[in-house]
């Protein structure tokens, strides 16, 4: 039952969208859809098809590939049908930026609010697009493949005011 | 000193209400050091009188970067992060990396190895029960049952000790299998634990179910519907509370749920009490499910023998050549995981806990994501405490049962 389902969803959403299918993702079964859709398609999975929950919404970065840089991952399920499938977004490098599917899903405000704070991918039309994991005033975006995982540069005497500037506390000892 | 105050205000203007911005109502900033928080949770509450009319949720204070951690780590090493993200599940978060990284490789899994998984993640269940138990109660003024509680969850960390060594942290789970297998008097504690459970299980209901002042601060307090708790990606004691029988151990199986019998409870009303009640009916489903492991316990090898990904047993090492390569080659550079994506969900005592896993083929994850479900529960709490009075939302914040390590990873 539920195996059928997860077909005719899968072609229907094929045919009408033209999504093709992920070769990444070994489970679940995954579509790879275009930007500009995915409000679209949600809504269709959501109220045709009967995927009312939203398990999974994060990012993956490419980088130092600029075409697509990023791929956004979203996943749901069916309580109904009890299946699960999964939608891969692919987004540019320069200044990324989707639609929001707070109004389908609204559990995905949290999840898009992370993928921003992490990633630095902008939801058009989110409610309340704030920093939510790293403090507000927080510089960059640490998930992002260009971002250093830390290790702090030894300061020598040569180098020490030339480092010293970069570093944090030099803005706050100036106000 | 104009300049900050100004900023603030613009940061607030469209989370709190007209009224607060006039000063009608009271900003009130409860954390992150308030006890009833359950770590460091920060919330914006505005008040009139003592009834909150919004609750905006501020985490990040226990954010230590584990997904990008995990990433600069090999596969095997990285698992030793996921025990830190939900401190209170240990074993659960490392069932679930372990599951993602078979699923990857196509890595077998012995059914003895199957079975004790299921074991240590049952147990694991209860003794997180018990700490939720004890500090909800804790928060709601019955200070004695955190005592109790606390007391058998000792039990179950000497189980855990005795298998890996470890009380908390244990990752004693591996792709493959276990680390070692299980000690023999690891039996003989296990037992000794479920004939002592039930009757322990049936002191804390006798002191909370039917106590009047229990039932006054926990009924009808924190309501969600079943509709708006799917919709807000709940899951785990807080969907089942409202109703709905989603459980990830009976909807997809893994780890030979499939063979055991146990029932989901599920509440009605989906507020404050009936997921108590909830919760305490899955500590006796959990008894349950680890009887009949316990006593189905298998034979047989404690974990894989495909040696691309599992080391060879010690005593060949003084034999065999092939396993001494095994042994090197996995020692220096770990395991290469085939390109590809996976996403596993388990459930874990808060609800479905979810990893995302990314490899590009090489010895380290290239994406590693943790759908927690502590993180998606919070989102939801100002919709639970709005029109409630401040003492209620401690109630709220206990019930929902969050770990703000597993929230902000």
């Amino acid at each position: 039952m539920s195996e059928e389902h997860l077909k005719t969803t899968l072609k229907a959403l094929k045919d009408r969208f033209g999504l093709r299918e992920s070769e990444l993702m070994k489970d679940p079964p995954t579509l790879v859809c275009e930007p500009g859709k995915i409000v679209e398609v949600s809504q269709v999975l959501r109220d045709e098809f009967a995927f009312n929950f939203l398990c999974e919404l994060t990012a993956v970065d490419y980088w130092p590939e600029e075409e697509p840089r990023y791929n956004l991952v979203y996943g749901y399920y069916s309580h109904a049908q009890n299946v699960r499938m999964a939608l891969r977004v692919p987004l540019n490098g320069d200044d990324p930026s989707i639609h929001t599917i707070e109004g389908v899903y609204k559990g995905a405000n949290w999840h898009e609010r992370e993928v921003w704070d992490m990633f630095g991918i902008k939801f058009e039309g989110h409610s309340d697009l704030r920093r939510i994991l790293m403090p507000y005033d927080w510089e960059g975006h640490p998930l992002r493949k260009d971002y250093p995982l830390g290790y702090e540069e030894p300061q020598f005497t040569f180098n020490f005011d030339e480092i010293d500037k970069r570093k944090h506390h030099g803005r706050y000892e100036e106000a | 000193m104009d300049e900050p105050l100004e900023v603030n205000y613009k940061e607030l203007q469209h989370l709190v209400s007209e009224r607060a911005l006039k000063g009608e109502t009271v900003l009130l900033n409860m954390g992150p050091q308030h006890p009833s928080t359950h770590g460091v949770l920060r919330l914006l509450l505005e008040l009139d009188g003592e009834v909150i009319v919004n609750c905006v949720p501020d985490i990040g204070f226990l954010h230590t970067g584990i997904e990008k951690n995990m990433e600069a780590k090999r596969w095997e090493l990285a698992e030793v992060m996921t025990d830190r993200t939900d401190y209170l599940n240990n074993t659960g978060n490392n069932l679930a990396y372990c599951l993602a990284i078979e699923k990857l490789t196509d890595l077998d899994v012995p059914p003895r190895a199957q079975a004790v998984r299921v074991i240590l993640v049952e147990l694991e269940r209860i003794s997180n029960h018990l700490v939720w138990l004890g500090t909800h109660a804790l928060d709601l003024a019955a200070m004695s049952l955190f005592l109790y509680c606390f007391r058998e969850r000792e039990s179950i960390l000497d189980i855990k000790e005795l298998c890996s060594g470890q009380r908390m942290m244990t990752t004693y789970f591996r792709p493959g299998g276990l680390w070692r297998d299980i000690p023999e008097e690891f039996e003989i504690a296990v037992r000794r634990f479920l004939r002592m459970m039930p009757e322990r299980i049936k002191e804390y209901e006798a002191l909370l179910t039917k106590n009047p002042i229990w039932m006054d601060r926990t009924r009808n307090i924190g309501k969600i519907s079943a509709e708006n708790a799917i919709n807000m990606s709940l899951t785990g004691p807080v969907l089942r509370g409202s109703g709905v029988a989603y459980d990830v151990r009976k909807a997809q199986p893994y780890s030979g749920y499939e063979q055991y019998d146990f029932i989901i409870p599920t509440g009605t009303h989906g507020d404050v009490y009936d997921r108590y009640l909830v919760r305490m009916e899955e500590m006796r489903q959990s008894l349950r499910i680890v009887q009949q492991a316990l006593d189905r316990l298998p034979y047989g090898p404690f974990r894989s023998n495909n040696r691309k990904y599992v080391p060879p047993p010690r005593a060949e090492l003084g034999t065999s050549m092939e396993a001494v390569i095994h042994h090197f080659k996995l020692w220096t550079e770990g395991f290469n995981v085939p390109k590809g994506a996976v996403y596993q969900p388990v459930e874990s005592p808060k609800g479905e806990l979810g990893y995302y896993l990314e490899s590009n083929g090489g010895n380290q994850p290239y994406r590693v994501h943790m759908r927690t479900p502590s993180f998606i529960h919070l989102q939801a709490l100002p919709l639970l405490c709005k029109g409630h009075l401040v003492s209620d939302l401690v109630g709220i914040i206990g019930s929902v049962d969050i770990v703000l390590g597993d929230c902000d990873r």
